[in-house]
């Protein structure tokens, strides 16, 4: 239902990006012992990498030989002959995903409603019951309190979940078995049971959806121990964080955007893991830090085109993990920029920027040189009219206009 | 399609029959002025010896029972009586520690009900789950958690099922599959779900060809006028899941009495509206409640689906040890007391020569010190120490994040001590 975002031309630009294809460099996690054992890449970062020394963790980076990533990276003249990888829609990608880790642990399984015969609302899992049956993609009555409440149940008896919110909305009817029960039971239960879920759905604000239809869930759960949230935003991350939030053994909420799922890009062949804890550098810059997520990255990115233009030059930063937040790239960003904007969809009060403007303030006091500025949605039920609607989120003359302020 | 069905050919009759069992009245067990209407209606022929005992809407082709003469061995005579004897003095030892500071906060306590825990629960294997309220203590006792386990974390103790961290209302055992424990009524009828979700996935999908692994979700009459109930009834039927949904009817949430809360009390009634078997037992025989179980339990493990089996039974103490208990009739407190599940069964043990009274009370005896030396345990057992504050907040405790200095936090040895800034 989503159309493609249209104001990036994202279907074009990301595909076409040389920051995203080939200058990749996918080194080995030391934190990360168990995938590190597999024949797989994980990525620690799946954006830029920065030149002029942006250490990772630890500031050790260890390549990882696998055959066509070393090659890109090595043999710049390669890659532009036959482009490796393929290309597809951000829905795709998190449906590949799913589909890799079906295939790879029979413990995996889906729940939701319509994600069975119907392939889903947003046809992420359109095909995955054909293949591997009614049980093992259930199609669920509408009782999202109930159904997330047994997709916690079969974690604890050893399944793996993925519960699906056919949008991230209906889970607030599920929030009593989400924040009792899949953030809390390893706890009270002394470490006995694992709740290895993945909560899943489309939220944010879409086109003319209506109040109801257009919540940003994840300023209600961050404050649920227990869990952790991550926001995909490009087909590249949306597979890499589907794969990631699948393995981990914690509860995951995993936010999609509903105006993204026709995002195209390229992503490599080769099997690939993100880290669900780290953010990804978008931009790399010198005068401004940039915090964003989920959609709000592709309006910031387009307020940095017209930054460029007047001679800013602001680094992105997409910050994938909503909970908890990657404090060493955030750190690194403002400890050379000295200057905070926060970009969100959420609503002013309570939001991921409310949160994360604390934590910055509590960590990196001393490294700013301004008041951190956030950009949020207004404390407004989304407006059905297109003008109100477009009012209440945060637009690209908005940010250049908080950054330029903020450079004065 | 649905069918409601009590067998229990030889011990006291139920509800229907007034005639041996004047408590049986309708309107008394209602505990107000409201009666009771039946319809009996026999669809097929039943041997004389069953028929005062039956109230059906409508018989199924079930085979009925054999005429034993004896519905239990000695051996699993004692085996029940020895679970609610545990029952009933630890519960009463709970509240002796209470009282004297040893434990805290809202303790739900299970005298009177030890019919339905240990009829019931005796008969699952250790595969099988139990998933409980607020009022588990019993529940996991009769699984096979050890005394020892619950005082514990009853005190608080690290040496606790779950290590201190979830107390009277969160008792888990991996061990013995106990899924908890919940604080809120209705919660944890979801995960009974997904557990018996899991065996018949287990069997379907993953080709564990003998998994036939029941689930038993014990909850009140309060809990069934939540959604939760009425969503997990509909999915359970749907998927033919098995699962044992069991309704301990003690009449009374809190302060709010059945009656009052209820459009229709009759609570078995609500299975068949979402095609399984509903069914009424007097829960405080638990002869009468081992029958209906292990009906319900074969069905569940035949992948006949699931049951709604409706206890009717009393809880002798208030809601909880908080509770001043000033609403309800004494004269019906009094009435359930003469039906003591313990010294009902005890009477039937003796009058059938299954055991003397020298060896029950040498049970009662042995349970004593069970009790005691579970609350010596758990006196002498540490207190948690500062470290595991944030141990099991994560399973894997990568989900702490990433701190600024680029090390993942729990990493950092003051992380885990506790004592570092969150």
């Amino acid at each position: 239902m989503a159309s493609i975002f249209q104001g990036v031309g994202a279907a074009t630009s990301l595909s076409s990006s040389t920051s995203i294809e080939t200058k990749k460099f996918h080194f080995c996690s030391r934190r990360s012992p168990s995938e590190r054992k597999a024949c797989f890449v994980v990525v620690r970062s799946g954006g830029v990498m920065v030149d002029g020394g942006l250490n990772r963790i630890g500031g050790r980076a260890e390549q990882l030989v696998t055959n066509a990533v070393a090659a890109k990276a090595d043999t710049p003249a390669a890659a532009t002959a036959s482009k490796p990888g393929h290309e597809l829609l951000l829905f795709e990608a998190l449906r590949e995903g799913l589909e890799e880790e079906m295939e790879r642990d029979a413990r995996v399984c889906v729940m939701g409603e319509d994600v069975g015969h119907y392939g889903g609302s947003y046809k992420v899992t359109r095909g995955l019951a054909q293949k591997y049956g009614d049980l093992r993609v259930l199609d669920t009555p509408i009782a999202e309190n109930s159904f997330t409440g047994m997709g916690i149940g079969a974690a604890m008896m050893g399944l793996r979940p993925i519960i699906e919110g056919m949008n991230m909305g209906f889970l607030l009817l599920a929030f009593n078995q989400i924040s009792n029960n899949c953030g809390m039971l390893h706890y009270t239960s002394g470490g006995q049971f694992k709740i290895p879920v993945v909560i899943r759905g489309p939220g944010g604000v879409g086109r003319q959806l209506g109040a109801e239809h257009s919540q940003r869930l994840e300023s209600y759960f961050q404050s649920i121990p227990g869990i952790q949230m991550v926001a995909c935003s490009t087909p590249y991350n949306a597979k890499g964080l589907m794969k990631a939030a699948i393995r981990s053994d914690n509860p995951v909420i995993l936010f999609e955007h509903v105006l993204l799922y026709n995002l195209k890009e390229r992503i490599p062949d080769e099997e690939y893991v993100l880290n669900l804890e780290e953010a990804e550098m978008v931009r790399p810059g010198e005068h401004v830090t940039i915090l964003t997520y989920s959609r709000m990255r592709y309006h910031v990115m387009q307020a940095a085109k017209t930054l460029v233009n007047k001679g800013y030059d602001p680094e992105v930063i997409d910050i994938r993990s909503l909970k908890p937040f990657d404090l060493y790239t955030i750190g690194n960003s403002i400890k050379k920029t000295h200057r905070v904007l926060i970009v969100e969809e959420c609503m002013r009060t309570g939001g991921i920027g409310a949160s994360l403007t604390a934590a910055i303030t509590e960590n990196f006091h001393d490294y700013l040189d301004a008041p951190i500025v956030c950009l949020s949605s207004q404390d407004v039920p989304t407006p059905y009219a297109g003008t109100l609607e477009e009012w209440t989120v945060v637009q690209p003359p908005q940010i250049v206009a908080a950054v330029e302020q903020l450079c004065r | 399609m649905g069918f409601a069905r009590v067998i229990h050919p030889h011990t006291l009759p139920l509800l229907a029959d007034t005639r041996a069992n004047p408590i049986a009245t309708p309107s008394l067990f209602l505990g107000s002025t409201r009666t009771l209407r039946h319809t009996l209606t026999h669809t097929r022929s039943i041997s004389s010896a069953q028929r005062r005992s039956v109230v059906a809407a409508k018989v199924s082709d079930v085979k009925l029972k054999p005429t034993t003469n004896l519905l239990v061995t000695k051996e699993e005579g004692l085996e029940v009586y020895e679970d609610m004897i545990l029952g009933r003095v630890f519960e009463d030892m709970c509240a002796q520690m209470y009282y004297r500071g040893k434990m805290f906060g809202f303790v739900h306590l299970y005298n009177g009900q030890e019919a339905v825990s240990s009829g019931f629960i005796k008969l699952l294997k250790k595969e099988d789950s139990v998933v409980s309220t607020y009022r588990d203590h019993v529940h996991a006792l009769s699984k096979g958690v050890p005394a020892r386990a619950v005082m514990s974390e009853l005190f608080g103790k690290t040496t606790g099922c779950c290590r201190g961290q979830g107390g009277s209302m969160h008792m888990f055992s991996a061990e013995h599959n106990v899924l908890g424990g919940f604080a809120f009524i209705g919660e944890g009828i979801p995960v009974a779900t997904g557990a018996a979700f899991t065996s018949k996935y287990k069997r379907e999908v993953l080709k564990e060809a003998d998994c036939d692994h029941v689930t038993l979700a014990f909850f009140g009459d309060g809990t069934a006028n939540n959604g939760q109930f009425f969503e997990c009834l509909n999915m359970a039927a749907l998927w033919k899941l098995p699962i044992i949904f069991v309704v301990e009817n003690n009449l009374w949430a809190i302060g709010m009495s059945h009656l009052r809360a209820t459009s229709d009390p009759e609570i078995w009634k609500k299975g068949p509206a979402f095609g399984m078997p509903g069914v009424h037992v007097d829960g405080m025989d638990v002869l009468k409640v081992r029958e209906v179980a292990k009906e319900a339990i074969g069905r569940a493990r035949r992948g006949e689906g699931p049951t709604l089996v409706e206890c009717e039974t009393y809880r002798f103490r208030g809601h909880s040890l908080a509770d001043p208990d000033e609403l309800r009739d004494p004269d019906e407190k009094a009435r359930y007391a003469a039906r003591d599940p313990i010294t009902q069964f005890k009477k039937y043990l003796i009058e059938n020569k299954l055991a003397s009274e020298a060896e029950l009370k040498a049970i009662e005896k042995k349970i004593d010190e069970v009790v005691e030396d579970s609350v010596e345990f758990a006196d002498e057992s540490p207190a948690p120490s500062r470290s595991q504050l944030l141990e099991n907040v994560f399973a894997d405790p990568r989900g702490f994040g990433i701190g600024p200095d680029g090390r993942y936090r729990c990493e950092d040895p003051k992380f885990t001590e506790g004592t570092a800034q969150v």
